[in-house]
Order: C-alpha cells, then sequence, then structure tokens
C-alpha cells in the first residue's frame, strides 16, 4: 500500500463530517459530524506517521493527544447540551440563541 | 491488479473498511432516525480502527475501539436519549434545499481540492514501508510519552481532569 489511498479516505470521511456539521439542525449529530472530522486528523497523523521517510511513532502520540482532548470536548459539549435542554426543551441549533444580542 | 494497487490481504483489508467507513457515513448523513444514526457512527469508530491497525498503530487502534467505539458513541445514544423531543417529530432535520446544496458543492469542491493535491504531490516514499516498526509500537508509544512528551502528557491530564469537573457542575441541576 501507499500513502494516497489513506490521505484520500480521510478527505473523505473529513468531507462528510463537514457536510453534517455545516447542514444538520440537531445538536447531537453536530458533534458527531465534529467526532468524524477529528477521525478523519488522526488517519492523516497515522499515516504519515506508518509512510515517513523516518518512521517513528510521533504522529500516534499525536493521535493519542488527540482523542483525549476529543474525549473532554465530547464530555464538555454534551453537558452543556442537557442542561440547554433543561432550560429550553429543545435540542435545536436553532434555539441556542441565548447569549446572542 | 485493484485500483492500481497489487492484491495482497493488507489492500483487500484496506478497500473492506474504506468501503464500511464511507458507506456508514452516508448512512449517518441520510438516515432519518436519530438512533440509527448513532448505530452508524459505530461503523465509522470500528472501520477507522480498522485502518489504525492496518497501519500498524496496533494500540492506537484498540484505543480508539476503546474511547470511540465504546465510550463515545454510548454517551451520544445516552444524551440523544436525554433530549429526545416529542414535539417536533414533522420538523425538518436539515437545512432547506437550497442552502443544503450550496453546502454539498462547496464540500464537494473543498474535498476534490484535496484529492487532487494528494494525487499530484510527489510524497517521498519510505524505504522499509512494509514493516517500518522493528518491535512493539507499545514500547515506542511508552518511551515517547514518558521521556519526549512528558510535559504535554501531564497537560493532557490537567485538561481532562479539568473538562470532567466542569461537565458535572455544568450539567447539575441547579438548587433553588
Amino acid at each position: 500500500m501507499a500513502l494516497q489511498p489513506f490521505l484520500a479516505l480521510g478527505a473523505i470521511l473529513f468531507g462528510i463530517g463537514l457536510y453534517g456539521a455545516l447542514t444538520k439542525r440537531n445538536l447531537i449529530i453536530v458533534l458527531i459530524s465534529v467526532e468524524m472530522m477529528l477521525n478523519a486528523a488522526n488517519i492523516n497523523l497515522v499515516a504519515f506517521s506508518h509512510f515517513a521517510v523516518t518512521p517513528n511513532v510521533d504522529g500516534q502520540v499525536y493521535a493519542l493527544f488527540n482523542i483525549a482532548i476529543a474525549a473532554a470536548e465530547v464530555a464538555v459539549g454534551l453537558a452543556i447540551l442537557l442542561s440547554f435542554f433543561r432550560i429550553r426543551n429543545s435540542s435545536d441549533v436553532r434555539d441556542v440563541n441565548l447569549m446572542k444580542w | 491488479m485493484l485500483f492500481g494497487f497489487p492484491i495482497t490481504g493488507e489492500t483487500v483489508a484496506y478497500f473492506v473498511l474504506a468501503l464500511i467507513i464511507i458507506t456508514s457515513g452516508v448512512f449517518l448523513m441520510t438516515l432519518r432516525n436519530v438512533m440509527h444514526m448513532a448505530l452508524a457512527l459505530g461503523g465509522v469508530f470500528l472501520g477507522v480502527a480498522g485502518i489504525f491497525i492496518i497501519l500498524g498503530a496496533d494500540f492506537v487502534g484498540i484505543v480508539q475501539v476503546m474511547i470511540y467505539a465504546g465510550a463515545i458513541t454510548i454517551l451520544m445514544v445516552f444524551s440523544l436519549m436525554l433530549t429526545h423531543s416529542r414535539r417536533k417529530t414533522d420538523e425538518e432535520p436539515e437545512v432547506g434545499g437550497l442552502r443544503g446544496t450550496v453546502t454539498f458543492i462547496g464540500v464537494a469542491v473543498v474535498v476534490g481540492a484535496i484529492l487532487l493535491v494528494v494525487r499530484k504531490t510527489s510524497w517521498p516514499v519510505s524505504p522499509t514501508a512494509l514493516q517500518p516498526f522493528h518491535q512493539s509500537t507499545v514500547l515506542l508509544i511508552a518511551d515517547a510519552l514518558f521521556h519526549t512528551y512528558t510535559i504535554q502528557f501531564e497537560l493532557v491530564s490537567a485538561i481532562l481532569t479539568a473538562a470532567l469537573v466542569g461537565a458535572v457542575i455544568i450539567a447539575r441541576k441547579e438548587e433553588q
């Protein structure tokens, strides 16, 4: 295998996630789409770590950091979503206008 | 030859996993029921874990299965259940026709440009592309984490602690 198929797969997965994050109206689906984009970035990191001229595990370590940050992001995002749902009884992105003026 | 690559177990596994990932992703964007969407999400994450294992990153693949396919998918399903709204079931789950089409075309242009660049660039070829790591990646990752990237590792653990405490505080019910 070469490097290009993995980069192409990462690009396509990123595109699917970007489309979902821009068009979906359910807050949780938007969060899921963001997770898919982070996964596409992880594929690229691990692929470059494997196919580098001098292979090393730096890319894999960055992917692990990325996974940890993504887990923290999901925890905080879902907490905000639950707290928002409690006061508005909705999970629609258009209802999230509490801090708009 | 399969799309210009010799047929080996690795190539076949790559194409099967890529098919699983892209099909699950397209299902995720087209299905109506949000619970089915969360299940398709599990397919995407498991496929990406398989891609990691093909790339020789077995530890990252197992971490992906545990954190993404296990924890995050279950967390998403739980929050979908907790925020199930009964009053607006007939509402459109997406933006309307024109904006959706324009977004699709924009995303397609971006992805097409990335694919073109990936194809045009001549990537340097590693002489040891088949078996780049001569020992277990767990040992190499442990060495990198605890020698080279110690400060970043500690910062990540501080961020995780702060995020978990913050999540509990935010999601807690306000007592009057």
